[in-house]
């Protein structure tokens, strides 16, 4: 895939510059002794080091797609997610705002900072989807969105004088909103997964999760990972691109027990043991959104944030992008894209496709 | 003074006494997305466990899936009263990917009931008419939207004068107590701008208490009401046993009026308006059905239309309704009608005719 360039394994290093927890750098900074038991000193082990100051600096890219029918929460976990307003919740309560008839596509971009680093995140808000009373194919527009943002990236790469960095406006990871109605998923959840599934990385989650109990929820879960199995729906960490062994273990303990995660969002704070929390507060107690005990929320974060946020970027350019574009130049006969390089004199495509420096 | 006194004040007892022994009939439908908690609510305010041996189809199932119709009916006996109640359900609403007139076979049902009132009442044994008729509709709102949605409208609208229907707010421990609040609201807003008319709960009497007028405006004031239906019974840690949810971060009671409306909805829908309910049914809803129905019987753009919607209860028996379903009746008049005006054409044709001759004749006698 890559071309020598330390990218492939670079997932458990650049997870390190996704702030706390920050696990001990595996590579010293500086070296230690001058008295060495190495026969010399050569330093390429700081190449880790550069990196993540280059990294610093140019910060990087992440895109979240939330779909789901209106009132489940997708903005308040966004936001909760990433701590901060990012999602701009419908007026909930505003009488003018209706539902819109067909599924529009929002994309709001927001630059977060933290520990030094700096996130260009973009929310891709879906609203309309699942709310009329005929939903056939609302999922088109969706479709057509992602394979828009491969296209482009598409026509970028194929440039003879190409951006240093590619724009990458590509829809890493894709929150799709389950009910909590605690019998099953409904068929328009079948079919919206079925037919994203192979286009873009979705993380299916239990949406409202309060309203359930332990049991409740165990059941539910089950069953839903059931149904999506019998249905062929590979949702992400999806078992064929495990890269190995350790890879495996830990997806399977997640996909096979964790997923799909049944959170709660919360943008209030309320003070619990003398600390202030994240909740909603009802007269039979108050629900914590990052305890472990009250909901998966903590869970979702760390998997989607501290440990796999590369590894979507990664499957999403390596995989679902590598799709889409070989498709592409097969319906072509093998060319590059015609349209909009008209008249360029086109150096041939490259085997294999230089990674976008991040 | 013995004279004076003529003893129909023990009426209502004898009423009381006839009613006892009958026992009462009511129809309950209940209606709304799946996995809102319906049956879990009834269950929680019948005391009974009706849906015992249900199997709730999985996604694949209901994709082809469409609706039907459920009846099913339990009697309950309570202090000697026996209420037969029939419970109709309506598994496969607003499931499916296209709902799109979904909730025709409902409103179908519905008036396939009255119809089959319409034809007993108007039959010869009048005398164990079964009552099969709709009494009430509880509605369920999910409380994950924001307020009512689309489907919710159209269904709404397709019922509303041919039933009693509550909306209900389900799964309530859903929401914090403003969003409750909020909610509400807007139910309340949308019902009235969309015009749809729910059950109104009637006032109370002005003799009653100030203390009892107060405590029923607040249960009028909080409608739709916000349920929470639960078939299991906790223990909270000592205290009694309490019919309730149980979650890590506390317990929702059901019978708290603190946490929902459970008992509101169980007061003013089983113990003080079951009779109403079904008054207005009759009264109100059903007699609207039975005019709509003879006003189309009668021959479109008939002179007196105003009276025969007054029709009597005496008129109606002379109308041979019980002999072919409506549909056919109305084919019938109509055909009859069609020979009418051909037969008043043929004559006109004749008459012009004959007049036509007859000038010809005074013309040719003139020459």
């Amino acid at each position: 895939m890559s071309k020598g360039l330390p990218e492939a394994r670079t997932d458990s290093a650049m997870s390190e510059l996704v702030p706390e927890p920050r696990p001990k750098p595996a590579v010293p900074m500086k070296p230690v002794s001058i008295n060495s038991n190495l026969l010399g000193y050569i330093g390429i082990d700081t190449i880790i080091e550069q990196m993540r100051k280059k990294t610093m600096k140019t910060g990087f890219d992440f895109n979240i797609m939330v779909v789901g029918q209106s009132g489940l929460g997708k903005s308040t976990l966004v936001n909760t997610l990433f701590k901060s307003q990012v999602s701009r919740k419908a007026s909930s309560w505003n009488r003018e705002e209706k539902i819109p008839k067909t599924v529009e596509i929002k994309a709001i971009g927001h630059v977060i900072e933290e520990g030094g680093v700096k996130m260009k995140l973009t929310v891709i808000d879906t609203p309309g989807f699942g709310d009329q009373i005929n939903n056939e194919n609302c999922w088109e527009p969706i479709e057509k969105y992602i394979n828009e943002q491969y296209e482009k990236f598409l026509k970028e790469e194929v440039n003879i004088a190409r951006k240093k960095r590619i724009p990458d406006t590509r829809v890493h990871c894709c929150l799709y909103f389950i009910s909590p109605t605690g019998h099953s998923l409904r068929p328009l959840d079948l079919e919206f997964m079925k037919h994203l599934s192979k286009v873009v990385n979705i993380i299916p989650v239990i949406a409202k999760a309060d309203t359930m109990t332990l049991e409740e929820k165990s059941e539910f879960k089950q069953r839903v990972r059931k149904e999506l199995e019998v249905n062929g729906i590979e949702f992400y960490p999806q078992k064929e691109f495990d890269e190995d062994l350790e890879d495996k273990t830990e997806n399977d303990k997640i996909r096979q027990e964790s997923m799909p995660f049944a959170v709660v969002g919360s943008d209030k704070e309320y003070q619990v043991n003398g600390k202030r929390v994240l909740g909603r507060k009802t007269p039979w107690g108050i629900i914590e959104v990052e305890n472990l005990n009250h909901c998966e929320f903590a869970l979702l974060r760390d998997f989607v944030i501290r440990t796999h946020l590369q590894d979507l970027k990664e499957v999403t350019h390596n995989i679902h992008y590598e799709t889409y574009r070989a498709k592409r130049l097969n319906d072509n006969g093998g060319l590059p894209p015609g349209e909009g390089l008209l008249g360029t004199v086109l150096p041939p495509v490259p085997a294999t496709p230089c990674p976008t420096a991040e | 003074m013995d004279k004076e006194y003529v003893g129909f004040a023990a009426l209502p007892n004898q009423l009381h006494r006839k009613s006892v022994k009958k026992g009462f009939d009511f129809t309950l439908m209940v209606a709304g997305e799946s996995g809102l908690g319906k049956s879990t609510l009834i269950n929680s305010l019948f005391l009974t466990n009706l849906y015992e041996d249900r199997q709730v189809p999985d996604a694949s199932a209901r994709t082809t899936q469409t609706l039907t119709i459920e009846r099913r009916a339990v009697e309950i006996e309570e202090g000697g009263i026996k209420v037969k109640l029939t419970l109709v359900d309506t598994p496969g609403f607003g499931d499916s990917v296209d709902c799109s007139d979904c909730w025709l076979p409902v409103v179908r049902f519905i008036e396939e009931q009255f119809e089959q009132y319409l034809r007993d009442e108007s039959g010869l044994n009048r005398k164990n008419i079964q009552d099969s008729r709709v009494h009430c509709c509880l509605y369920f709102i999910s409380p994950f939207g924001r307020g009512l949605r689309p489907l919710d409208v159209a269904f709404l609208r397709a019922v509303h004068e041919k039933v009693n229907i509550i909306p209900v707010i389900a799964k309530a421990d859903a929401l914090m107590p403003r969003e409750t609040q909020v909610l509400k609201q807007k139910i309340r807003d949308q019902l009235k701008e969309e015009e749809i008319n729910i059950y109104q709960f009637p006032e109370c009497d002005s003799d009653e208490d100030e203390e009892f007028k107060k405590q029923n405006e607040e249960m009028k004031g909080s409608i739709p009401f916000a349920v929470v239906g639960s078939c299991e019974v906790v223990r909270d840690g000592g205290t009694r046993p309490v019919r309730g949810r149980r979650y890590s971060w506390g317990t929702v009671e059901v019978e708290n009026p603190h946490h929902c409306d459970f008992l509101n909805l169980r007061r003013m829908l089983v113990q003080t308006h079951l009779q109403d309910l079904k008054e207005v049914t009759h009264d109100l809803l059903y007699e609207g059905y039975r005019a709509r129905c003879l006003q189309n019987l009668a021959r479109p753009g008939a002179r007196d239309r105003a009276s025969r919607s007054k029709l009597s209860r005496q008129s109606a028996t002379e109308i041979p309704l019980p002999m072919l379903p409506l549909a056919d009746t109305e084919k019938l008049i109509r055909e009859k009608d069609e020979e009418l005006r051909r037969m008043q054409e043929m004559l006109e044709k004749m008459q012009a005719q004959m007049q036509q001759n007859q000038a010809q004749g005074e013309q040719s006698d003139s020459l």
